[in-house]
């Protein structure tokens, strides 16, 4: 919250609402409708809650159900009071940089209640897919459902052709070469060039990034202006930072690689490459 | 006589040549080379050490499989004999039969069925004049483990490139790319955008599709590599298949690579209960399905696989 407060002078500025948005999240960003509902009930603050299974593994939001105001926070609560969690999307007034000091402020600690006890706060549902993709391997689980979601609302968006199989989604200025068979589920970054013979599965492969001929990648995330040599394996949630150069032949089974590095050995077994 | 387990540039005009100059018509000669230096108790002890008359020749002391060093020169297990050698045997058999009987140990029953050529005959027949060893510093090596054989077909495919270079197949435009010595049966069809070596061979009627690689490996006929697929350290068995994009990769278990005299130390199959990585091998007509990593295992003859494997031995 404390960035907030650093951009206090901006938000004010004109007096109207902002969205603040934690960006380890993905979902379907409903922004017309949360401006819609913040507007109606006139308090300072929404949150966006989503509905999980489990919510035991977070910190719940307990509201009325048709105002949707918001009553506490239970955190990891041990028996049920809500299934529905935070989703990490909020639309404040102006009015709730009172509230914040120049410091570092959790908002959901130290803000948030209090706003809650005096009927500050409300929640609205979030529908479809929510994801909390700060970890890579619920990066990959929220590409899919994004990627799955495009199907339904933007199908025109999704690439097609020769050698594409389900959800795939290449920027235009990718080049993708012959004999590859890419997807289900798989994004393309730009500018990323694909050789011949090359099968990718259920990975990002991000802008700039090189994939020579014949290799074969499963559920991996390859960084910017990364480098996979011919007739790499790379699978179970591999990952390229930055500048990585894999060599010819290897294989790379869980390996998490850190920026600029160069790989020029296997990595059968999941490990960090620093 | 050979011991079948050995690949060697097999000398044999050279002892001839050698027994010539240096026995009379009466000797036999015993191939020796030099174990690695660095490797010596390791190898020395696996193989018989022979001590020699560094003129002459003559084998001056023999022990099989010692248990303390001995000699650098090991005994390569092939040997040039004349029919005096049946005299020998007969000799020995003879004394080990008196020996019998004087024994009291129930393992008697044993000693008198088996002569071994190495404890029973050597050892009688070092220093008495009658043994000779021709030290080559040819390549040899004891074949032992499946996976010594992509070693042996290293040093036989070089020896290929200096003797015979006209059996290694060349780098030719509309012909797949060519990476040191590599092996090509006549009636193998090997598509032009394959990259193949070093050290592969690759035997009669394969098929050997678009984009593939194969390093180090060993192709036996009849099997079909699909396109895209990758074989590196491996025996492929005759009329196995694997599939598109899959991975085929085994672990080398090669001695010292800078070293001419290096030798492979023969290893146990497992260690600390996890099998040890080695070659991978693929009996004969082993399927492997399109896109499966199969690492460092070993699959036996007419197995369908359905997924990958590593570290296995697939019954």
């Amino acid at each position: 919250a404390g960035p907030l407060a650093l951009a206090r002078d901006l938000l004010a500025e004109d007096g109207e609402p902002f969205f603040v948005l934690n960006s380890d999240v993905i979902c379907e960003f409903p922004f017309a409708a949360l401006a819609s509902f913040h507007r109606h009930h006139g308090g300072e603050g929404s949150i966006i809650v989503t509905r999980v299974e489990e919510p035991a593994k977070y910190g719940v939001v307990v509201s009325e159900p048709d105002s949707g105001r918001i009553c506490r926070f239970v955190e990891k609560p041990r028996v049920f009071v809500s299934n529905k969690i935070n989703a990490g999307l909020y639309m404040f007034s102006p009015a709730i940089l009172r509230r914040i000091q120049l410091r570092p402020t959790s908002i959901e600690k130290e803000i948030f209640p209090a706003m809650a006890q005096e009927g500050q706060l409300y929640a609205m549902e979030l529908q479809g897919f929510w994801m909390d993709i700060g970890q890579p391997k619920d990066f990959l689980t929220g590409m899919c459902m994004y990627l799955h979601s495009l199907r339904i609302q933007h199908p025109e968006r999704l690439h097609s052709g020769p050698g594409i199989v389900g959800n795939v989604l290449v920027d235009p200025s990718a080049k993708i070469g012959a004999n590859c068979i890419i997807g289900p589920n798989v994004t393309i970054g730009a500018g990323v060039v694909v050789e011949d013979g090359v099968r990718i599965k259920r990975c990002t492969v991000l802008k700039g990034a090189r994939i020579r001929s014949h290799s074969w990648l499963e559920s991996c995330i390859v960084g910017w202006s990364c480098s996979v040599g011919q007739w790499v394996r790379m699978e179970n949630v591999t990952v390229l930072g930055e500048d990585v150069i894999v060599n010819d032949e290897l294989y790379l089974n869980g390996a998490n690689v850190l920026p600029h590095k160069s790989i020029a050995e296997s990595v059968p077994e999941p490990r960090i490459i620093m | 006589v050979l011991n079948a387990d050995v690949c060697s540039e097999f000398p044999l005009q050279e002892m001839l040549d050698f027994r010539q100059r240096h026995g009379d018509a009466h000797s036999f000669v015993m191939l020796g080379t030099t174990a690695l230096r660095a490797r010596q108790g390791a190898q020395a002890l696996n193989c018989g050490g022979i001590v020699a008359n560094a003129d002459t020749h003559e084998v001056l002391h023999y022990v099989e499989k010692p248990s303390t060093f001995v000699s650098e020169i090991i005994n390569c297990g092939i040997y040039l004999f004349t029919p005096a050698i049946f005299q020998h045997i007969g000799d020995v058999f003879r004394r080990n039969q008196q020996e019998l009987v004087l024994e009291e140990n129930s393992n008697g029953w044993q000693r008198a069925e088996v002569i071994r050529l190495e404890q029973d005959i050597f050892t009688a027949l070092a220093g008495s004049g009658k043994l000779y060893v021709y030290k080559t510093d040819g390549f040899w090596s004891q074949i032992k483990s499946a996976g010594s054989a992509i070693y042996a077909s290293r040093l036989y495919l070089n020896q290929y490139s200096q003797c015979h270079p006209e059996r290694l197949a060349q780098n030719k435009p509309g012909g797949p790319i060519i990476r040191g010595n590599v092996y090509i049966h006549p009636t193998a069809s090997v598509d032009s955008t394959a990259v193949l070596g070093p050290n592969v061979s690759i035997g009669k009627g394969v098929t050997v599709g678009a984009g593939v690689r194969v390093r180090e490996s060993i192709v036996l006929h009849g099997a079909s590599l699909h396109d895209h697929t990758c074989v590196l350290n491996t025996i492929v068995g005759w009329d196995s298949t694997i599939g598109r994009w899959a991975r085929v990769e085994g672990t080398p278990s090669d001695p010292n690579p800078n070293d001419p005299y290096a030798k492979i130390d023969s290893e146990t199959l497992f260690r600390d209960g996890r099998l040890t990585p080695s070659i991978t091998i693929l009996g004969c007509s082993v399927t492997i399905p399109a896109e499966v990593v199969i690492l460092n295992s070993i699959v036996l003859p007419h197995k369908e696989l359905s997924r990958s494997y590593k570290n296995q031995i697939i019954l």
